[in-house]
């Protein structure tokens, strides 16, 4: 059955993007503001209309696209981060002078795109959102026409991209020639039989796939592009991939790994091991010698990816709903976190350096304590969200006998407490030697902000809930 | 060959791609062999006139790899957006009596959505030349 | 009704925010408002409460309301949430009510000050912690609470950071505190790593069940979390804190020692009665330690001159009576007196702050004097406490005073020793508290000069609470008028459901009334002694205490420089502390922490220098990174 009725939300946010192209023509000056507007609410009711497909467990499109929980999870959190994204672009895009309607259409595109990474149950569908995802993502990346480093960002990200691409496709490809088929239901039926599990074709196709999902969540060694191109991008829209696409990769990698090739256990997670501890390693030193703030949390977000998947090699029940819920924490303190940078950034890249923060909570008390708050979380310090996330995965490691992966992980957050604590103590122990801001902290980047602060504290205090859902959004997959 | 159907053998699907294999290679073979077989047996008696490249008989006035502008890339790549639509256009014509109003829906979806690119791309002057 | 318990901590918490985020924006009459109309809110709701709670038959008079469960993970379970008992129906009656009139007496005491709105939202904070921390169904919730008001104590304390001596006052509070806290978290982890849980209820229940009285383990908790109570309720040895917590605002000294923060360690004790009653050697230590500590800053109040520091150390006496009831089982006397002595002492910080008000900063007792013309209603109110705290009979202290001394002397766990030491304490208290008020309201003037113009009574917003606080302290004592003197105790038979089955206190009629009558006539005699000691020496012949404190210089000394036990510590500990920090810092920072940071740097930079190689900004670098990772995971799966 085609159900076309479920994918409403999709729908929705397909139509408010293609809405916000056509008003942008519109000859009327206070447009950007009713851009950004029908732009909210689009996510905002599709949001709610996700909300209320919880606990359907539908199939469309002939069983390529999957409503069960899990991709209703995924799906509301990129709404979220989707909506947190263009309250904080509202005054950064005005003040680079790049407000044109395309981005925010472009935004909602690379939602869209998300959606079906969580959504998507053959790995067609999958390719084909993310290179939905990937291709706005590539424009958004280059969005600051003026500048040669957005544009180098851009054109790295594209180049890499397509490259990474191919691995994914060359793996479906595999896949494919094995099975006959691209369905995730098709392939778990084929390696019920025994002697598909040694199948060598069939392990350098998943070999591929892990290369393919390893460049978009950047993990090391396909990290590379990272720094680059979250240096080079408008801030909001690194802000914008470094939390959405990263999420969105670990909802189509966590849908084919976990549920298909989960019989394949034994020869990923060895993998997997190696990978997150390296990643976890070497985020977190390289992150210490970082100048620039957004280098210094794109290498912290190579090591949440870390983080990410040592809950996966993990894999017990605890582990698989701590991934969806470390997803949640660290898309909130992240937006946070680069939301405050948004705020203080200038033009011409000014106020980029870490050492540029000094004396901040002298100016900006508020915008400090945010900022305070959001690293904190980044380390992992109670009583925030950051911190269950890190608490739930590394005992999960623990309990899954993954000790030393644990370890490894724990260290590496005490190498990161040193690099986020930096930041701190520039804002609080220095003197301001100039002002910041040349108004007032903006009012929807300061709502953004105050949204993500109270999710981080309320994660941190009341995270049985949601881990509560993130647990049966993981464990009806596939079922 | 005999080791590929080894490898291959226990995989059916692989197997159905053999012919396609065969006839790839044969392709290939055809017109490399055509190409050296006329190397071989051809005169050759080359001058500058025959060596000059052939503009509709005018003269060659400079070198042909030069940079032109970027509005021919977005003509281009318009037309071929636009021209594909019209592709999809053919055969849903001929099983439009099968798939009914459904179908006419989705196409018409399908138009409306193209139609919004292409009002974006009039109002961007991706049209006009100057 | 009771289902609404969680309001009680919600209202200060939405004032905290309110305050702390808009605060400065708003204007300063809002400010208060939110403030006060927060605290009072919760007020409200908790006498609602009590008395739903009182037209409940006895044995339902229990709620236990869980919110969520904060963390589980394995064994370990941790769920946050509300307990609702006569216990702490009592505490946040008191925390919020005493609460409250400090709120409204801080609208006139504050009203110049620029930090006016971080004082509301410190105080509301303040409050809220407190009420979590009474309210709270397990030991992590208990803990947060500890630590939230020892937080606040220290932003109240050091509130006029620009001050050094409040910025060190307010350190100090902290790193005391920190050191109790440290034996508290210490006792809540051998709690968890011996019953496997930390829910009171569970704990309670099984205690008994699994231990017999006397077992090391439940010593060593409970001896554990009474260090924490040490530290917090300012007892021997780690009481040094207080006193200098009058650094503060004056409110928030009365916040401290009345309502707040000292009375945590009292209930704290009294909720783990049960596990108390199973270690005796804990509760002898208990009872000695509060015993120890009444008289010993009892004496040190003698001789002090400034009228806060006098006040501070009567608190720290007070408190030890409180640890003195527990001590000897008689946990609802504790708590009875906990409750008094909210009343009276908020009215004794309030009172003395609205003289220092008066004049204009003025604390030196020396220099006041025949105030009572000037301060027509801070004055009587003064009075009042005062002979609520000696312990006059028909006053609050009486009561509360003499049912502590009777269960001292009378109870199982009591002594004849633990008696005396109570009232000699008790006649040094009134001796100490009249010397006080006549030096402060009697006699002539000692004004100087440039303040005398400036002296007026404080506004409606100060008085009002000093009156309403006045007539608690009159009528306190009147819930628990011992059967003895022919009252019911209701107050005690209030809170039997809580320490039901154990030895409570109060409710024995003793055989030997005439026993209790002739303790109780007794510790009247001193107060009245102390009294009219006071009155000799301060208005008769106000020649004498010179004299005296020529004669015995020494020991006037000893006492006036408070047993030199602040230089002592620095002495001991403080110096020793940072030499040895020093040295460690040296030692280990310099050479190890920093050596293997500088050496994990030099080696990160290195790393980095080569890894900086591979960020070379090349496209095809980074392709070829994608491109070997590739290959070696491939290579793993079809070649291995």
């Amino acid at each position: 059955m085609i159900n076309l009725s479920l994918l409403t939300p999709e729908i929705i946010v397909l139509i408010t993007a293609l809405i916000v192209l056509i008003l942008d023509l519109l000859p009327w000056r206070g447009r950007k503001v009713l851009l950004a507007t029908v732009g909210v609410l689009g996510t905002v009711g599709a949001l709610l209309i996700t909300m209320g497909q919880w606990d359907l467990r539908e199939e469309a499109f002939y069983g390529m696209v999957a409503i069960d929980n899990f991709s209703v999870y995924f799906k509301a959190l990129f709404l979220i981060i989707c909506t947190l994204t263009i309250l904080l672009s509202i005054n950064y895009i005005t003040r680079g002078g790049i407000d044109l309607g395309e981005y925010y259409s472009l935004v909602l595109l690379a939602t869209f795109g998300y959606m079906f990474m969580a959504s998507g149950t053959d790995l067609i569908t999958i390719f084909l959102a993310l290179e939905i995802l990937s291709l706005a993502v590539y424009i958004l990346a280059g969005f600051m026409r003026h500048s040669p480093k957005s544009n180098e960002s851009a054109f790295k990200y594209f180049l890499l991209g397509a490259f990474s691409s191919a691995f994914l496709l060359y793996g479906i490809a595999n896949i494919y020639g094995v099975v006959g088929n691209t369905n995730l239901k098709d392939i778990a039926q084929y390696l019920s039989q025994e002697a598909a599990l040694k199948n060598p074709l069939f392990l350098a196709g998943m070999g591929l796939l892990l290369v393919g999902f390893g460049f978009k969540v950047a993990i090391v060694p396909f990290h590379m592009w990272t720094p680059d191109v979250y240096e080079g991008s408008p801030t909001t829209v690194t802000a914008f991939m470094a939390v959405g696409t990263k999420a969105a990769s670990f909802a189509a990698f966590l849908r084919v790994f976990f549920y298909t090739l989960e019989p394949l256990k034994g020869q990923w997670v060895p993998v997997l091991w190696l990978l997150a501890a390296v990643t976890i390693i070497f985020g977190n030193t390289v992150a210490i010698y970082q100048k620039n703030i957004k280098r210094m949390l794109a290498y912290s977000a190579i090591a949440h990816a870390g983080y990410i998947l040592v809950a996966m090699v993990a894999g017990n029940d605890l582990g698989s709903s701590s991934i969806l819920y470390y997803l949640l924490v660290y898309s909130l303190m992240n937006l946070g976190a680069f939301g405050v940078v948004i705020i203080v950034e200038k033009k011409e890249e000014e106020n980029l350096t870490i050492s540029d923060y000094r004396g901040l909570a002298y100016k900006h008390p508020m915008l400090s304590a945010a900022m305070s708050l959001f690293l904190l979380s980044l380390a992992g310090i109670p009583p925030t969200g950051g911190f269950v996330g890190k608490f739930y995965i590394f005992s999960a490691a623990v309990s899954g006998g993954y000790v030393g992966l644990a370890i490894i992980g724990v260290l590496g957050s005490a190498i990161a407490l040193y690099y986020y604590l930096r930041i701190i103590v520039y804002m609080y122990m220095y003197d301001p030697e100039k002002e910041f801001l040349d108004g007032p902290v903006p009012f929807f980047s300061a709502a953004a902000l105050v949204i993500t602060a109270i999710g981080t504290i309320l994660l941190g205090i009341t995270p049985a809930r949601i881990l509560e859902l993130a647990h049966y959004s993981i464990s009806y997959l596939g079922h | 060959m005999d080791t590929s159907l080894s490898l291959f053998g226990d995989y059916q699907v692989i197997h159905n791609y053999l012919p396609i294999l065969v006839f790839i290679i044969f392709a290939f073979a055809f017109a490399i062999g055509t190409l050296i077989f006329s190397y071989l047996v051809r005169p050759n008696k080359p001058d500058p006139e025959k060596l000059s490249p052939y503009e509709c008989g005018i003269p060659p006035m400079m070198d042909a790899r030069e940079r032109f502008s970027i509005r021919f890339f977005i003509i281009a790549m318009l037309f071929l957006l636009f021209d594909v639509e019209v592709v999809f256009l053919y055969p849903w014509a001929v099983v439009y009596n099968k798939i009914g109003l459904y179908g006419f829906v989705e196409m018409m979806l399908f138009i409306a959505i193209l139609l919004v690119g292409y009002i974006y791309a009039w109002r961007k002057g991706a049209l006009e030349w100057e | 009704m009771l289902d609404y318990i969680w309001l009680v901590p919600t209202f200060p918490l939405i004032g905290v925010t309110i305050n702390g985020l808009l605060g400065k924006r708003l204007p300063k009459k809002l400010v208060g408002l939110v403030a006060c109309g927060a605290l009072g809110l919760s007020f409200l709701v908790s006498v609602i409460i009590f008395f739903t709670l009182l037209h409940l038959p006895p044995e339902q008079r229990y709620l236990e309301k869980v919110l969520y469960t904060w963390i589980s993970s394995g064994a370990f379970r941790a769920e946050a949430g509300f307990q609702l008992d006569p216990l702490s129906a009592v505490m946040i009656l008191v925390v919020s009510g005493v609460g409250f009139f400090i709120h409204i007496y801080s609208i006139g005491y504050m009203h110049g000050d620029k930090g006016y709105a971080r004082y509301f939202a410190y105080l509301n904070l303040f409050a809220f912690f407190m009420l979590l921390l009474v309210l709270a169904n397990n030991f992590l919730f208990l803990f947060v609470g500890w630590e939230g008001v020892g937080l606040c104590s220290y932003l109240l304390i050091g509130f006029w950071y620009e001050r050094k001596s409040a910025a060190d006052a307010g350190k100090k509070a902290f790193v005391v505190n920190r050191i109790g806290d440290f034996g508290f978290a210490l006792g809540i982890m051998l709690i968890f790593s011996t019953f496997g849980t930390i829910d009171y209820s569970e704990v309670f229940q099984a205690a008994p069940e699994k231990f017999s009285p006397g077992a090391l383990i439940i010593t060593a908790i409970t001896l554990l979390l009474f260090v924490g109570a040490t530290g917090k309720s300012a007892q021997l040895p780690l009481y040094t804190w207080l006193p200098d917590a009058m650094e503060g605002p004056t409110p928030v000294s009365a916040l401290i020692h009345a309502a707040t923060m000292v009375t945590a360690g009292v209930y704290m004790v009294a909720r783990c009665h049960v596990l108390y009653l199973l270690a005796p050697i804990s509760l002898t230590v208990v009872a000695t330690v509060g015993a120890l500590t009444a008289i010993f800053s009892a004496s040190i109040g003698l001789a002090q001159n400034d009228i806060k520091r006098i006040l501070a150390y009567s608190t720290i006496s007070q408190l030890g009576y409180m640890f003195l009831g527990c001590g000897v089982g008689a946990f609802s006397a504790g708590i009875f007196h906990l409750m008094t002595h909210a009343f009276f002492k908020a009215l004794l910080f309030l009172g003395a702050g609205s003289v220092i008000h008066a004049l204009a900063g003025e604390q030196d007792l020396r220099k006041m004097g025949g105030l009572r013309r000037n301060l027509p209603i801070t004055f009587p109110t003064f009075l009042v406490a005062t002979l609520a705290i000696a312990g006059l009979p028909g006053f609050s202290g009486f009561f509360s005073k003499d049912e502590i001394l009777w269960e001292a002397f009378s109870s199982p766990h009591g002594h004849f020793i633990y008696w005396l030491i109570g009232i000699v304490t008790a006649g040094m208290t009134s001796f100490y508290m009249f010397r006080l008020v006549f030096l402060a309201f009697f006699g002539s003037s000692r004004i100087e000069t440039d303040r005398t113009h400036h002296i007026h009574e404080s506004p409606p917003s100060m008085t009002m609470p000093l009156i309403i606080l006045a007539l608690l302290s009159i009528i306190g004592g009147y819930a628990g008028v011992p059967h003895v003197l022919g009252g019911a105790n209701r107050f005690h038979s209030f809170l039997s459901p809580v320490f039901s089955g154990h030895h409570g206190g109060g409710d024995v009629v003793d055989p030997s009334a005439s026993t209790e009558i002739v303790i109780m006539t007794m510790s009247v005699l001193v107060a009245v002694g102390g009294f009219l000691l006071a009155h000799r020496m301060y208005i008769k012949r106000p020649e004498v205490p010179a004299i005296l404190a020529d004669k015995a210089r020494w020991l006037y000394q000893l006492i006036f420089n408070k047993y030199y036990v602040d230089e002592i510590y620095d002495f001991l500990f403080v110096n020793s502390i940072k030499n040895g920090a020093n040295r460690l810092w040296q030692l280990f920072d310099v050479r190890v922490v920093d050596g293997s940071v500088n050496g994990i740097a030099n080696l990160a930079g290195q790393g980095s220098s080569l890894l900086s190689q591979l960020q070379s900004g090349y496209v095809k670098s980074y392709a070829a990174s994608i491109l070997i990772g590739a290959a070696l995971i491939i290579g793993y799966y079809v070649l291995r």
